[in-house]
């Protein structure tokens, strides 16, 4: 397929931007460029004709099964996309005055309204863009509890070794130390090690619930409790929060701080790059911290300030709150409950097909395989079974995650796949097994169906090529 | 597997030999292998203090990242350079491409003899 550069030619162009209806304004001498930008010129057809392609080499939710665990990838509906392409909200500029967009301001209003009522905090900001950007914001505003009381020897972030590697990353971003608490076999927080961790250098703990592998923590209460009493703060990353909504809420669980991933839980677009939103939710006692907006409120005096210019990506919050309106109370347990019954039964419908989980009985809204067992005996890997899925036209689990499982699939199938869509799927993965057993050579070739079939991901990593060689240098 | 008997092993997977007081640091056979192709290496300075069984620094491949554990507490005398522009080195020759060597040594981890080691590495793989 051609890129974009090499279909370009000299003087064509199209009028799909609108004409400027504002006095240009000319930038100072000095920030102009000496060159104009080697932009491709290109006309509407041929550009048209580019996206499509590209799109076809895409593969999304409407695409088909779609089971990337840890990344709740739900059908996303349609009225989500109306409600966001209402004029009102898409024509508003960044420095409007605020009581000209009272509607924007109520959207975040109710959306907070909402969402504290499903996670149990209560405040929350819209600033943040995504999770990651989420969990750098929740402990900006742990360690300005701290300072504000004088406590300046917490420097340490306790995280679980199953944790998703955005929190260990967001807590080094943040100034913080990070130390690792171990699971136990069961794949469950390990108490005593948590109580042999914590300590006066304790500033928080970071946690999903269910965790990473798709467990409830069922010791929670206790967890929060420990972290408490060493004076430690608990944070919740919202990245499992489909499996509960609606039916228990980190707040009641003893966190303080949490975020959510409204891409994920609650149905707005992602995976193609954004845009993301990450709220964060706080209870009371660290409001005053929060980052201010225009129109989310808050600020202050001790305010860590704002983390994201003007009104962040508004348009995902209006996408979330149409969901919710939509589902509503009973709805989102609903999803909840659903998510958690697919991946069970396409957890067992594995089991019974000869798959090994990598943790015993009932998961979560996910589940993890190991493919150890397997791999040893035909010399079939995770990566081979997930390619072999491609040939099947079903996007692969996550692999190789956690890191505490060798050879890990991990599956969250999500509440809106019907259960024909898991039987198919799980006579796919039986199918697998049986090739690979009988002839495992095939399934190192897999997938043959693709555009792309197994791309060199060393090279990519060692010698990435991440700009376009104009042939003119 | 490869499992030279000259040198002493942690159980997360690195190799040490002392020399003359100098410490040097490398990830085993195992290590490389369970890793894959390692893309990135990331290294400590010259000077750098070090502790036994805290990260030295971390290892990329094209599954994951890794934290490297120091074998021993000390200051880093040097590191290998080398791997910062062609970390498959580590792939090739585990045993060659060593990552740091260690002086001032004043503590150890537990480490293991070679037959340990090996014994370690058949309960890892099950």
């Amino acid at each position: 397929m051609k890129l974009i550069f090499e279909r370009s030619r000299p003087g064509r162009g199209n009028d799909i931007l609108p004409p400027l209806d504002v006095p240009a304004a000319p930038l100072p001498e000095e920030y102009r460029r000496k060159a104009p930008p080697r932009l491709p010129e290109i006309g509407e057809s041929d550009l048209s004709r580019h996206y499509q392609a590209l799109s076809r080499r895409a593969f999304g939710v409407c695409d088909g099964f779609y089971p990337l665990g840890s990344c709740t990838m739900k059908y996303n509906p349609k009225l989500g996309e109306e409600m966001a392409s209402l004029p009102g909200f898409t024509g508003i500029h960044p420095l409007q005055p605020i009581q000209t967009i009272l509607g924007c301001q109520k959207v975040i209003t109710q959306a907070e309204y909402l969402l504290c009522e499903v996670t149990g905090m209560d405040a929350m900001t819209f600033q943040p863009a995504a999770g990651a950007h989420g969990e750098f914001t929740g402990l900006l505003l742990i360690k300005a509890y701290h300072h504000s009381r004088g406590d300046t020897g917490r420097t340490v972030i306790l995280v679980p070794d199953s944790a998703h590697g955005t929190n260990p990353a967001s807590a080094a971003m943040a100034g913080f130390t990070v130390k690792n608490i171990p699971s136990t076999p069961e794949g469950l927080v390990d108490l005593e090690a948590l109580k042999a961790a914590c300590g006066p250098d304790t500033a928080g703990l970071m946690l999903t619930n269910p965790n990473t592998v798709g467990l409830f923590e069922r010791d929670i209460l206790d967890i929060t409790a420990i972290v408490h009493e060493a004076g430690g703060l608990v944070y919740y990353d919202g990245a499992n929060l489909n499996a509960i909504m609606g039916v228990a809420r980190p707040g009641d669980m003893g966190f303080d701080v949490c975020h959510l991933n409204l891409h994920k839980t609650f149905a707005t677009p992602h995976g193609g790059g954004g845009p993301g939103s990450g709220p964060v939710g706080v209870k009371e006692f660290l409001i005053p911290f929060l980052p201010g907006s225009a129109l989310g409120g808050y600020g202050g005096e001790q305010s860590i300030g704002q983390v994201r210019a003007f009104h962040a990506n508004f348009l995902v919050v209006v996408r979330a709150l149409a969901y919710l309106l939509r589902l509503g109370n009973a709805g989102i347990a609903e999803a909840a409950h659903t998510a958690v019954l697919n991946a069970n039964y396409l957890k067992q419908k594995l089991e019974e097909a000869g798959y090994t989980a990598a943790f015993p009985g009932l998961c979560m809204h996910e589940f993890v395989l190991t493919l150890e067992g397997l791999k040893k005996e035909t010399g079939v890997s995770a990566l081979d079974a997930a390619k072999a899925m491609l040939d099947a036209g079903i996007h692969p689990p996550t692999m190789y995650f956690p890191l505490i499982v060798h050879e890990a699939l991990m599956f969250e199938p999500t509440e809106t796949e019907t259960p024909d869509t898991l039987d198919e799927a799980a006579a796919v993965l039986a199918e697998i097994l049986r090739r690979a057993k009988e002839n495992p050579e095939a399934l190192h070739a897999a997938p043959v169906t693709t555009v792309i079939g197994r791309p060199d991901e060393t090279a990519a990593a060692r010698r990435p090529v991440v700009r376009y060689a104009f042939p003119e240098g | 597997m490869n499992i030279p008997d000259e040198l002493r092993y942690t159980k997360s997977h690195e190799w040490l030999k002392e020399e003359d007081g100098i410490y040097t640091v490398g990830l085993t056979d195992f290590a490389q292998h369970a890793l894959g192709d390692i893309v990135f290496v990331n290294l400590p300075q010259e000077g750098d203090p070090l502790t036994a069984g805290e990260a030295l620094g971390d290892v990329e491949s094209v599954k994951a990242v890794s934290d490297v554990i120091s074998p021993v507490s000390g200051v880093v005398k040097a590191v290998n350079e080398e791997l910062l522009d062609n970390p498959a080195l580590v792939n090739e020759d585990p045993y060659g491409a060593w990552l740091v060597q260690v002086e001032e040594v004043s503590d150890e981890e537990e480490l293991l003899d070679a037959a340990a080691y090996e014994a370690h590495c058949a309960g890892e793989e099950g």
